[in-house]
């Protein structure tokens, strides 16, 4: 991947995920999220794994986002207005942020980074590759997680769904129904 | 370096152009062959001052009606309602269209050729995962709908805009089960070789294209990609005895030419889709590289002109697909909306599963039997 790519990509993943915890209206903080969801999959492309980066935008931009907006249409989340207040709680949570990000800062000046083109080997992150990994050498793996996964959604569809009317409250007259 | 550049540039916009002008073109032939099923006789009162009539020449309906209808929706008053989410609601039209747009990038128009020593594909962008591009671009065109029906600030729009995005995602996982399908049997995500693995006959006379080995998957992608594009039957996201015209009852002028522009767009791309899936894409039959071959007679053909029949085939492929479509907008009736999702997701969903299980069974056991 060209440099100059890379330093685009990652800004604009870098910029569009502070835009989702930075604005007020959970909408345009979706429409961010998905920015960088499409800026990650197009880092993933421009890196050779061209399947998994697809399929994070089919996955995540196509769909698990759509579910968010639904979420959000559905509890009608509105933007919300910056709480006043609470000023020695957000005098310590500066301190601390600020802490952290001078850390982080320590710990990236002190790290030698030796950052060069690493080779791969041929056809990888084509689907081909990924099928072999995933069907022959962690099948076992991948297998028992699509397991869990549909136990998770009957799970959630059990829990969900309204309890069936019994025979004896389908057959009573409904409290209040017109005659 | 240089060359290469502008070849792919080159490229680029003639495919752009080239979809771009058949949605327009296929506005006016919805209001013609509208005409035609309802018994009237369609769109013929736009005239350039009189021009045809006055000069004794026949009535140039095509040329008049394709430039009175993008020139009175650009002039029109661009409205913004109150308490609008201004950004969104300008940004919507173009999400839209962009995703649509940007999917045609894969599609191979064409044999590759040789010209000047170096081989040029006729694809403004060859990836080997193409398949699996149409898919994403397809799930990143919900949004424009969705936002841009949100942004309006009216409860008809937001309707609308929430019965657009459970549709087409709804109907997506059955145009991913057709694909998949499609991709199980040629083995391959690469649109170009989907292509050229459909060329050559059965039983010598028999054409290889996909739709004598997916007639299923042919449906499914036919019903499932004319639901993407939200139009009747499933056109309930503009439902306009319901809805008024559902996300895009604020919108007008320019941005909402581009919402028809998209729609028309989405029109082209299934018919794309299902010309490259299933009908050969540039393939014609008995035409090979050197020629027409059918049984014992043989027309030599330059290769040159072998590749030019091959793109003007494409071409009429996909426009009798979106014929066949405006042929379905106008015939059916819309369906209702319990009647859609029971369609999509108790009819398609299992039936594609059904039948990425059955092809990747017959698959298996067919590459077993050659090994």
């Amino acid at each position: 991947m060209p440099v100059e790519l890379f330093i685009f990509l990652a800004t604009v993943s870098i910029v569009s995920s502070l835009g989702v915890v930075a604005q007020k209206n959970p909408i345009h903080c979706l429409l961010a999220l998905i920015l960088t969801l499409i800026a990650i999959g197009a880092l993933f492309i421009a890196l050779d794994a061209v399947t998994v980066g697809f399929l994070q935008i089919i996955v995540y931009v196509g769909a698990i986002m759509v579910l968010f907006l639904f979420v959000i249409w559905l509890l009608n989340l509105q933007a919300e207005p910056v709480p006043i207040g609470h000023l020695g709680l957000k005098f310590f949570a500066t301190i601390a942020v600020a802490a952290m990000a001078a850390e982080l800062f320590v710990f990236l000046a002190k790290t030698k980074i030796t950052l060069g083109a690493i080779p791969v080997v041929a056809g990888y992150g084509s689907i081909d590759s990924l099928a072999q990994t995933l069907f022959g050498q962690y099948l076992m793996a991948f297998e028992t997680t699509s397991i869990l996964l549909l136990v998770a959604v009957i799970g959630a569809v059990a829990v969900a769904r309204r309890a069936l009317p019994t025979r004896a409250s389908a057959a009573a007259p409904k409290q209040g129904a017109a005659p | 370096m240089a060359i290469d550049l502008l070849i792919g540039a080159v490229k680029a916009i003639v495919i752009l152009l080239l979809v771009l002008s058949l949605s327009a073109v296929l506005l006016w032939f919805e209001r013609k062959g509208s005409a035609l099923i309802q018994d009237r006789v369609g769109a013929n009162r736009a005239a350039i001052f009189g021009f045809g009539k006055r000069m004794g020449l026949p009535n140039l309906g095509i040329v008049a009606t394709l430039m009175a209808d993008p020139l009175k929706l650009f002039t029109k008053e661009d409205f913004v309602p109150e308490g609008a989410d201004k950004f969104l609601h300008a940004l919507g039209p173009f999400l839209a269209l962009f995703p649509v747009l940007v999917a045609f990038a894969v599609v191979p128009i064409g044999d590759a050729f040789q010209i000047g020593g170096r081989t040029v594909q006729l694809q403004a962008a060859s990836i080997n995962a193409g398949a699996l591009y149409i898919l994403a671009t397809i799930g990143v065109g919900v949004y424009g709908v969705a936002l841009g029906g949100w942004a309006s600030n009216n409860r008809w729009a937001l309707l609308g805009a929430v019965r657009a995005t459970a549709q087409m995602i709804s109907y997506e996982i059955a145009m991913g089960l057709a694909i998949i399908s499609i991709v199980i049997t040629f083995g391959t995500l690469d649109l170009q070789d989907i292509v050229r693995q459909q060329g050559g006959v059965w039983f010598g006379w028999l054409p290889r294209w996909g739709i004598f080995l997916q007639p299923v998957a042919f449906l499914m992608l036919l019903t499932a990609g004319m639901a993407e594009s939200k139009r009747v039957p499933f056109d309930l996201p503009e439902g306009e005895s319901e809805l008024i015209a559902g996300y895009f009852t604020e919108y007008s002028g320019g941005k909402q030419a581009c919402f028809m522009l998209t729609d028309f767009a989405e029109v082209v791309l299934v018919s794309v889709l299902v010309t490259l899936f299933f009908f050969g894409g540039w393939q014609v039959p008995w035409l090979y590289r050197d020629g027409f071959h059918l049984g014992t007679h043989h027309l030599l053909l330059p290769r040159a002109a072998v590749v030019i029949i091959g793109v003007i085939a494409f071409w009429i492929k996909v426009v009798m697909f979106c014929w066949f479509q405006i042929l379905v907008r106008w015939t059916l009736p819309r369906f209702r909306y319990d009647q859609l999702m029971r369609l999509g997701w108790k009819g398609l969903v299992p039936l594609g599963l059904l039948n990425v299980l059955v092809t990747a069974f017959v698959v298996v056991v067919a590459t077993g039997a050659a090994r």
